[in-house]
């Protein structure tokens, strides 16, 4: 507890890769849960102790093959709905679920455990630079209220520049219920 | 299923058909809404197998004339779209319990398990879903003099959650599939009578097979049809919506609007009721998380047995990790998991049965309610 300001939290965690269970970092981290506002992502500092693994190889595959699709890349409901992925959708899916980590830790609170569900939808759109841009509308499950929140996000991406969410939106649920 | 032609001759006919179709909730292929069924009119039906000797006596009964259009929809759409799953569907010696399987076929499995294992299955009807379906659970009993204590296993309160109907399925072609040759089965079976309850939630579990992957609750309408389901985990009386839950029904977790409120939960908690006094043990397969979780959920107060509860379930936490290295966290749920009341698990301790507890299977998030069907060998491998 710290008063007039939040709660703050020390973790030591251990980072696994996801593609291969036996490669990990240790890591410790500080998150600060701010009082009242409800409005400001918690604050977050981390150390890693060790590297992350280079991933070059497979990102430059993934974008060149991006790149030189004839039509803009556009597909639903990955995984679909016995958990399957096709395999080309893969990188995808990863993508969807660092940008997702974003917008879950801007919206976290004490209170929330968010987790990507599904992505609904992901077109993406074309740019004359040599960003890769993909519009998602994903599925958010949060734990405690077991809502599925569907959220829009704009992420950009790029071998050597990384991941960015440069737009993203809360979106009604459907009335279809 | 089948298509019926009709002709309706007169408005009365008109008007039973339209009752006829609303509440049996059939599905009209010509014309698109009953409002719209007229006299000289065609009007085709789609009627599920399982209501098909029943329609036909209520038509029958007005002296409405019709002719069966097609006999065998499956036929027909078998021939559109060849299925390579098509000849595993109706036999359990082909039933591919690697799969997810829909309400229909899971129907059928039961039928077909208790008559190619009837010396020691029995199939038998809890009540109806507020969509009227029936709930049945499956009894496996060794024949014996003693009477003996029971388990009861249910799966699929929560409709999206399609790994736990396909553990109870699993589970129960693995206890008839190795109980003359496991020492341990057999033991088992001597002494204890097992309940197995597929899929609780069937209204639920059929809607996110057709409609919408993700849905959770039950089916019934609320405000005029406007909004609709009940979580059935908050809907038990035990400490009903203290905790943990809604009152709205747009809510994921709306408790409805009392406890057991709902038909599917009275039906399970009168036959538990009932039987109370010779249930050792009540299970709930839920996902995702990987938890085994003791009472209580509306309060952080232990149960009376808690250090037994804990020990029990740690032991079976570590037989779990045992198999393919998943971890599970053991505890109870309002220390490691979240408050909530209402709970079948919650209840079941209230009323006396001593042992209760929620598993929450694979995964861990990273794909949560999809779990790929590959999962499906490995998760109840290991969680049997």
């Amino acid at each position: 507890d710290i008063d007039d300001v939040g709660h703050k939290y020390y973790l030591e965690l251990v980072l696994e890769d996801v593609l291969d269970k036996d490669s990990t970092v240790n890591c410790t981290a500080e998150v600060l849960y701010h009082l009242g506002n409800k409005n400001i992502a918690p604050d977050v500092q981390f150390t890693l102790e060790g590297e992350l693994k280079n991933t070059e190889e497979a990102d430059n595959i993934f974008y060149s093959r991006i790149k030189s699709l004839e039509k803009e890349l556009v597909a639903e409901n990955i995984p679909d709905s016995h958990g399957n992925v096709p395999p080309e959708m893969e990188p995808v899916r990863l993508l969807a679920w660092v940008a997702s980590g974003y917008v879950i830790w801007q919206n976290s609170t004490e209170n929330t455990k968010f987790q990507l569900a599904q992505i609904k939808r992901v077109k993406q759109v074309k740019r004359s630079d040599e960003y890769l841009e993909f519009d998602y509308t994903i599925l958010l499950h949060e734990m405690v209220s077991q809502e599925i929140i569907p959220w829009q996000m704009t992420v950009l991406w790029h071998p050597q520049h990384g991941v960015q969410v440069t737009q993203d939106s809360r979106q009604p649920k459907h009335a279809s219920q | 299923d089948q298509v019926f032609h009709i002709v309706p001759e007169t408005l009365q006919q008109v008007q039973h058909l339209q009752h006829l179709c609303s509440t049996l909730l059939l599905d009209l292929w010509k014309p698109q809404l009953p409002e719209d069924i007229s006299t000289g009119e065609d009007l085709h039906i789609r009627v599920p197998a399982r209501l098909v000797q029943e329609v036909k006596d209520s038509l029958d009964h007005h002296m409405i004339s019709y002719k069966v259009l097609i006999p065998d929809v499956q036929e027909l759409v078998d021939q559109s779209m060849p299925k390579e799953r098509k000849s595993h569907r109706q036999v359990p010696e082909g039933y591919v319990y690697t799969q997810y399987h829909p309400m229909d076929e899971i129907y059928q499995w039961m039928t077909q398990i208790q008559k190619s294992n009837s010396e020691l299955v029995t199939q038998h009807s809890l009540g109806k879903t507020i969509e009227n379906r029936t709930l049945y659970y499956l009894q496996i009993s060794q024949p014996s003099d003693k009477t003996k204590k029971i388990i009861w296993m249910d799966c699929g309160i929560h409709a999206r959650e399609w790994i736990s109907p396909a553990f109870c399925q699993w589970f129960v072609k693995e206890i008839l599939q190795n109980y003359k040759s496991d020492p341990k089965i057999s033991r088992f079976l001597q002494n204890l009578d097992l309940y197995v309850l597929p899929v609780l939630n069937i209204d639920g579990y059929m809607y996110s097979w057709e409609k919408d992957r993700l849905w959770r609750k039950n089916r019934s309408p609320y405000m005029n049809g406007t909004c609709y389901g009940t979580d059935l985990n908050r809907n038990f009386n035990s400490s009903w919506g203290s905790i943990g839950v809604s009152y709205n029904c747009t809510s994921e977790i709306f408790c409805g609007s009392g406890p057991e409120s709902e038909p599917e939960t009275r039906a399970v908690a009168q036959f538990i009721e009932k039987k109370k006094s010779d249930i050792l043990c009540y299970l709930t397969i839920h996902s995702y998380g990987q938890y085994i979780l003791t009472p209580y959920g509306s309060t952080t107060e232990p149960p009376s047995n808690s250090e037994e509860l804990m020990h029990v379930a740690k032991k079976a936490a570590d037989a779990l990790m045992g198999k393919y290295g998943t971890s599970y966290e053991v505890g109870s749920t309002s220390l490691i998991l979240y408050s909530n009341s209402g709970s079948s698990r919650d209840w079941a301790h209230m009323i006396g049965i001593p042992f209760s507890y929620t598993f929450e299977l694979r995964d861990n998030g990273t794909h949560g309610f999809l779990l790929p069907s590959e999962q499906i060998q490995p998760t109840c491998e290991e969680t049997m």
